[in-house]
């Protein structure tokens, strides 16, 4: 990949990165009461997919979705204050971190009951097949939604339709507190697809480059209506599972794992990969103008009013008059 | 008028809704057989192709999942489950995504839940459950359950057009029920019940087939001199309670008359509502007929005691109006 490419994906790694932290920084204040699930450490996967995808493209997401939605090109700002449940959240401060919206870069809305997006992004997909649009859903989901068996299900109905979706298949090894060698027996959520016919790779989620390439040879093929694919991306959670802590929920005996993963940190690595192809003080400048937006879109987001208490408003959406 | 069967009647619908809209499309199972659907959805699938018209894998939950996923981007599917019992393996799409995503989203889900009751037929207990009341439940969800051929119709085509999820279920002991249906697309409103007859003794309130029996009960009643006031609710959620409460005010006795079990039933919820709104005009406890709080069984003797019909609501009618009933009598 150029060295421009590098570097732009480089910067959206390092923006997750950095609002991430500053999440992480207001869970461990207080300031962040709803449950967030943090990205550090998955950044290639959701950069190097999202950079193959055009807007009116569709991804769809679960609990740990920050990084998704920025990838695809949400507001920072509108993120920070649905976290902090402002009128002017991506949600309208009516989902918080696990329901994130933004409609116009084809983010419908994230939930956190597991697996539950898969068949939605199928939909999606559906959707675009009916109407002859070469628009592509891309579904991302975490090595532990494999043990849904509406996974499965969705699988085959992808297949048997041909439907132009993409399934991101996100190894952080982690499903919860549980490691994967606690919940299966084999290792292999590369190969969930060949039972309906649905090709799987495996790539290393932590190099963006790599997951830009099998993601775009997958969404290429979904546009040119050769039906679904698998992509299982291997890669780590640093922080728990829910919240800011490194190991909180998964105990200590997972810090020798943490330290082997955090060598090799997606960041560092593209960081490392420009250095070498000689931009130094350019990378330094522009983190510095990274951090700065990041710290101007939480002081934005502080800014804003609360939602108002209308606990009611909206269940239903108004019905229009009969053609 | 033209008149047509009330199964007829749905087909038509579904017809008319596929040939003027090309975001309506069809999914789920059975759609390609008569066996599970009935006439309702017959030869469908060569009229407007199997690519609108999909029988589906046996996969309940992430079929109604992409119907929900297809609404969210801009179709109009309709989901049908031929027996409602397995649609219990479809709860997280309609209660957790389709119910909710209006309210945390702000965004239509303009999806309609087709499933069907197969009460009886020695069936038992799982291919004969009216669970409408789980659904009842929800915030988010619309509920229509109709009596009649013009409903059938009418109402498919307002959920249609409805930009919420839309529960609609059907009773296969409708099925052959006749009525007048005009050809045209017309919407009958969702949350709007009918009085289906007037009268001043006692008020009815029924549901999908108990409707049907209550009319029957009706007749038989008013040759004995009492009087009652049917209204179809039509649709459970929202359910027509202005109408309800005016009635039970009126005559001051009423009857809710519902196919599903008793507990925290669709019964429970309007004999609350309706003792709370005419309290001071109530004449005598609310009557509920329900099924009893037990599984369906197959064995036929016991089938003709499980399902209340006219004779039940009857039963009732002649309790509230303080006469011994013709049974005891006999």
């Amino acid at each position: 990949m150029t060295t421009p490419w590098l570097r732009k994906q480089w910067a959206a790694m390092l923006r997750i990165r950095l609002a991430e932290e500053a999440v992480a920084a207001m869970v461990e204040s207080g300031e962040a009461r709803c449950p967030c699930h943090l990205y550090i450490g998955q950044e290639a996967v959701a950069v190097g997919v999202c950079a193959a995808l055009e807007a009116e493209d569709t991804i769809w997401g679960g609990h740990r979705s920050h990084g998704h939605y920025l990838a695809k090109g949400g507001s920072l700002e509108a993120m920070f204050a649905e976290i902090l449940g402002r009128a002017g959240g991506c949600s309208s401060g009516r989902g918080g971190s696990m329901h994130l919206r933004s409609r116009e870069n084809g983010i419908l809305g994230t939930v956190p009951i597991v697996a539950a997006t898969v068949p939605l992004a199928a939909g999606a997909a559906m959707a675009n097949k009916l109407r002859g649009e070469p628009r592509v859903a891309v579904s991302f989901l975490g090595d532990g939604t494999i043990e849904e068996g509406l996974v499965q299900e969705t699988l085959n109905l992808a297949a048997l339709y041909r439907l132009p979706v993409v399934f991101i298949c996100e190894n952080n090894l982690y499903a919860s507190h549980m490691h994967w060698s606690e919940r299966r027996v084999l290792d292999n959520l590369d190969r969930a697809g060949d039972f309906h016919g649905v090709p799987g790779e495996r790539v290393d989620g932590n190099d963006v480059a790599k997951v830009y390439r099998a993601a775009a040879r997958a969404i290429a093929r979904a546009r040119d209506e050769q039906g679904p694919s698998w992509i299982e991306c291997r890669t780590f959670r640093w922080r728990g599972h829910v919240g800011a802590s490194f190991d909180m929920d998964v105990g200590v005996r997972r810090r020798p794992e943490l330290v082997e993963w955090l060598e090799r940190d997606p960041v560092r690595r593209a960081e490392r990969e420009l250095r070498a192809r000689g931009t130094t003080t350019d990378v330094y400048d522009h983190a510095t103008e990274i951090e700065r937006e990041v710290n101007d879109a939480l002081d934005s987001a502080r800014r804003q009013p609360p939602r108002p208490a209308d606990a009611t408003s909206s269940v239903y959406q108004e019905s229009v008059c009969a053609r | 008028m033209r008149t047509l069967s009330y199964v007829s009647a749905i087909r038509e619908a579904h017809a008319q809704a596929l040939a003027s809209d090309p975001r309506v499309f069809l999914i789920g199972q059975g759609l390609w057989s008569p066996w599970y659907a009935g006439a309702s959805l017959e030869d469908l699938d060569k009229e407007f192709g199997r690519e609108r018209v999909l029988d589906s894998p046996v996969s309940e939950n992430a079929v109604t999942g992409l119907a929900v996923g297809a609404a969210l981007a801009g179709m109009r599917p309709i989901i049908f489950h031929p027996r409602m019992d397995f649609m219990l393996l479809a709860m997280d799409p309609i209660v957790n995504q389709a119910a909710n995503w209006s309210y945390l989203f702000e965004t239509g889900v303009p999806l309609v839940i087709r499933s069907a009751i197969n009460r009886g037929g020695e069936q038992g207990a799982q291919h004969s459950q009216a669970l409408h009341a789980m659904f009842m439940h929800v915030p988010g969800l619309k509920i229509v359950m109709p009596s009649t051929p013009f409903d059938a119709k009418g109402l498919l085509l307002a959920a249609l057009d409805d930009p919420n999820p839309v529960l609609y279920i059907d009773d296969r002991w409708l099925y052959a029920h006749t009525g007048p249906v005009p050809d045209t697309m017309y919407r009958v409103p969702i949350g709007a019940g009918v009085v289906r007859r007037a009268g001043a003794d006692v008020t009815i309130l029924a549901i999908s087939w108990m409707a049907a029996q209550a009319a029957i009960a009706a007749e038989r009643l008013e040759a004995e001199g009492i009087r009652a006031e049917l209204i179809d609710l039509r649709s459970l959620k929202p359910w027509d309670a202005e109408l309800a409460v005016s009635s039970a005010r009126k005559t001051g006795r009423v009857i809710i008359a519902d196919g599903g079990w008793k507990t925290a039933g669709a019964s429970a919820e309007i004999a609350a509502t309706v003792a709370a709104e005419a309290f001071d005009r109530l004449r005598a406890p609310i009557e509920r007929v329900t099924l009893p709080d037990a599984p369906a069984p197959v064995a036929p003797a016991e089938e003709r005691v499980y399902y209340p019909d006219a004779q039940t609501i009857c039963t009732a009618a002649r309790k509230l109006m303080g006469r011994r009933s013709r049974e005891a009598a006999a």
